[in-house]
């Protein structure tokens, strides 16, 4: 707060004094598909050695920025230059040859190949007419210990984990030296320990010369990582900083456009009564995971841990997505044949950390994505009620503000948090007593985040229950009244009160001994 | 803010092209139909070509339920003849006792039958878990299979005595439309009341369009593939009750190669192979297209019909494309 009024006045950036000609240069960049702007007049420029970032809240044309770059979408307008020779690139191939490289936010990877097939894959090495598996081999494993990544070239994609995955799409893109390397949320979907690793080689790319530009809703890793800091809203350029004498909460006003409120909620007064949800000896996958746990009414319960601490896993079990058994009771009531109907049937939803995968039907409009979780409370009867099916939508639009040009656009349409809040609406829709929100804000920008706390409070403030599996621990400390951390699929520690720091959760998560007892009880 | 965005959202539904693709392309055919043969348009003709496309159109609206739901059925053909081949065998078996009512309990029979077809290939793929090419190739060997045995490689006739009672099911008609086109507009239009407008078809497109998301909304998608599959028999029986009196006979080439064209029409009508989406009055006009360009190459002669099933995989590869560059 103290910092926003020292904040430089958004606008062209400084003059900077006379440095060797940047690795890349925009100039009046514009992309326009028919009648709608994504972006007009951008003007940017990324040095080698340095890290460049780009914030935004989602829509604000970062993706598209990047893509322009990368030669995966052609200018309307504007110009690129590189090392102040003009270039146009007809297509990423172009841009690559010219060392410039994107590295995607999906992971792009043939699962059956090995790690080697999968870097080489469409330049593969040889000889004569055969591939040179020895050749691709050895170079495999050399770039990939260049960026510290653990797996071996002969290991088939599929069986490795997310993080690593990742990193072998870093490995891809780096095969060939590049002098513009441009990342696109790359840690998106990794743990906290998984992140560093990432920034690290991130930090190796630049101090050996590259020019990074890179894409995060993660504030903390770009004050962490970022050189210069450049701002975009609503498809326009606000301007660029020095990363030195921005706070995160300066980014994201700058960001939002506007001051923002606290983002998360004050605290409640604690939480009394018996619990509404209590869970006895689970145990899912035969056993991968394990823990008991309670939550009370007006409580929310964070589940800490690293990804693959099998906190997904223990919900889903709970839910009777996984194979699962122990013993659970909701208000009251034993619950003997657990599967998503007969939850929800009782008071209790599941929204997945997955809303692209398992949450959402992408190629359907709002309103057969939002009453699928509920068909037989929305349509009493034999056929479809489109009236009741309209009513509902246009209560979810309102009620979670999901901002849409036509209800007839698919899911598919819609931008990241928009698509979370139709998922919150589509799983709150019978009202339930406790919901479990695995990931509530993952890859969704501040603004929406900000709502969705603010509708987790005004949930537990009713006398609800919730509890939020998250991997974003400002998150986590921000929104629980008590949190439990898993770790190898137990739960180690339970943190009550002042006791939930960052720095506990990420201890018991990694190698504490833990606060509590396992299986830790209210 | 609440009244704004309610009023932002209310906006039409936009006609989609490539929805009408289907009918523009039966358009197209009939219209050089027209051109080629000035015969082609004569009542008799249309009324022919119409009932032939019958046994496919009925079958094929099955088959939407199935690929739409995330299945496919390759067995349509083969289990088209068993259970022809058993109706036979049954009214045969009946007729002595109770006359032409025999021809009544077959069917029933038949509708029995067939939905027992489907529901043994549900449950291979659901409970079994077995891709339903992989299950239903070989379900389509084994009702193959059966037929012949069943025929002696030769072919069951249905007795003499229950031609003429059953001849109308197939030849009459009723204020001039033929039994047959309204057997199947009656098919088509349960077919489309379910899949568009009963929460059994949301279920339908939900599981074929993402299983995971259809698990995590509390659909039981094993449930909903496995009446996707004994709907499919259904309408298998209720082409085959139509299709005895047009031959009086089941053969092993019964239905030969029938799961080719149903998917054909299904196809080009606009379902989505993966699943997910169902478009059941493109299915007939899927259906009518095959058998339209099937009967302007016999009235034509320009080209020997023994190319029809060329022209056939021409118009699907065709329709695919144009479905592509529309999107």
């Amino acid at each position: 707060m103290t910092m926003s009024e020292a904040l430089p006045i958004p606008g062209p950036s400084p003059v900077q004094p006379a440095l060797p000609l940047p690795a890349m240069q925009a100039a009046g960049l514009c992309k326009a598909y028919g009648p709608i702007t994504v972006l007009t007049d951008i003007a940017l420029d990324i040095r080698a050695g340095e890290v460049h970032a780009i914030i935004g809240e989602n829509g604000a044309g970062k993706s598209t920025l990047m893509k322009l770059l990368s030669g995966h979408v052609l200018p309307t307008a504007g110009h690129l230059a590189m090392a102040g020779q003009p270039v146009e690139f007809a297509d990423a191939v172009a841009a690559e040859a010219a060392g410039v490289v994107l590295v995607h936010q999906e992971i792009l990877l043939a699962g059956d190949l090995t790690v080697a097939e999968n870097l080489f894959l469409g330049r593969e090495l040889t000889r004569g007419p055969m591939v040179d598996d020895r050749a691709m081999n050895r170079r495999a494993a050399e770039i990939l210990a260049s960026i510290g990544a653990h797996c071996h070239p002969r290991d088939p994609v599929s069986g490795l984990p997310l993080a690593q995955r990742q990193l072998v799409q870093i490995a891809r893109a780096l095969l060939e030296p590049r002098k513009v390397v441009i990342f696109d949320e790359p840690t998106a979907v990794l743990a906290n320990d998984e992140v560093a690793a990432l920034l690290a080689v991130v930090r190796g790319l630049r101090d050996r010369g590259a020019a990074v530009l890179y894409i995060s809703h993660r504030l903390d890793e770009v004050e962490a990582l970022a050189d210069r800091i450049t701002v975009l809203r609503d498809g326009r350029m606000i301007g660029t900083w020095p990363a030195r004498g921005l706070t995160q909460r300066d980014m994201a006003e700058l960001m939002v456009g506007r001051k923002l409120d606290m983002l998360y909620p004050p605290r409640r007064p604690a939480a009394s009564g018996d619990p509404l949800l209590r869970v006895q000896d689970l145990s899912v996958d035969h056993g991968a995971v394990q823990g008991s746990f309670a939550v009370r009414p007006g409580e929310v319960l964070g589940i800490g841990g690293m990804i693959g601490s099998g906190r997904t896993e223990m919900f889903e079990g709970l839910m009777g997505l996984r194979p699962a058994t122990g013993s659970a009771v909701l208000n009251g009531t034993p619950m003997v044949h657990r599967s998503v109907g007969a939850w929800q049937a009782a008071g209790l939803v599941y929204l997945t950390e997955d809303r692209k995968g398992k949450g959402l039907l992408l190629d359907e409009p709002l309103g057969p994505n939002l009453t699928l979780q509920a068909l037989t409370e929305v349509h009493p009867r034999l056929t479809l009620d489109r009236k009741a099916e309209g009513a509902a939508v246009a209560k979810a639009v309102a009620d979670y503000d999901i901002r849409v040009r036509s209800v007839h656009l698919d899911a598919g349409q819609l931008s990241g948090g928009n698509q979370q809040k139709l998922l919150l609406a589509k799983v709150m829709l019978t009202d339930p007593q406790v919901v479990i929100i695995d990931e509530p804000t993952r890859g969704i920008d501040i603004g929406n985040k900000n709502q969705i706390y603010d509708f987790i409070d005004a949930l537990v403030r009713t006398g609800k229950a919730c509890i939020v599996i998250s991997s974003e621990l400002p998150e986590l400390v921000g929104l629980s009244d008590r949190v439990l951390v898993m770790r190898g699929g137990r739960i180690v520690a339970e943190l009550t009160g002042d006791q939930i720091t960052e720095q506990n959760v990420v201890y018991a998560a990694t190698s504490g001994e833990g606060h509590g007892p396992q299986g830790a009880q209210p | 803010m609440t009244a704004a965005v309610a009023s932002q959202s209310a906006g039409p539904r936009r006609i989609r092209w490539a929805d009408m693709g289907p009918f523009i392309a039966l358009a197209v055919v009939v219209l050089a139909g027209v051109m080629i043969n000035s015969s082609f348009l004569s009542g008799t003709n249309i009324a022919n070509v119409v009932t032939r496309s019958a046994f496919v159109a009925i079958i094929a609206v099955g088959a939407t339920f199935v690929i739409s739901s995330g299945g496919l059925d390759l067995s349509v053909g083969s289990m088209m003849a068993f259970v022809t081949g058993i109706m036979i065998l049954a009214m045969n078996r009946l007729e002595p006792s109770m006359g032409g009512y025999a021809i009544v309990a077959g069917a029933g029979i038949g509708l029995v039958v067939g939905a027992l077809c489907g529901l043994l290939n549900g449950l291979i793929v659901t409970v079994g878990k077995i891709e339903p090419f992989i299950a239903t190739l070989g379900t389509m060997g084994i009702f193959r299979a059966l037929i012949t045995w069943m025929s002696d490689g030769g072919s069951i006739p249905i007795e003499r005595s229950l031609r003429e009672p059953y001849r109308p099911v197939y030849f009459g008609d009723v204020l001039g439309i033929p039994v047959p086109v309204i057997l199947t507009l009656v098919v088509v239009l349960v077919g489309a009341f379910v899949l568009y407008r009963t929460k059994y078809g949301r279920r339908c497109m939900a599981a074929g369009s993402n299983a995971d998301v259809a698990r995590f909304s509390g659909v039981s998608v094993a449930k909903v593939r496995t009446t996707a599959f004994v709907i499919q028999g259904l309408c298998v029986a209720i082409a085959a009750i139509c299709y005895i009196p047009r031959l009086g006979a089941a053969t092993p080439t019964t239905g030969q190669l029938w799961e080719l064209q149903v998917i054909t029409a299904v196809v080009i009508g606009g379902t989505a192979l993966r699943g997910g989406k169902a478009r059941v009055w493109g299915t007939v006009a899927g259906a009518l297209i095959l058998e339209v360009i099937a009967n302007l190459m016999v009235l034509s002669n320009m080209v020997s019909e023994y190319l029809v099933a060329a022209v056939q995989g021409v118009i699907i590869i065709l329709a695919m494309l144009a479905h592509r560059f529309i999107k």
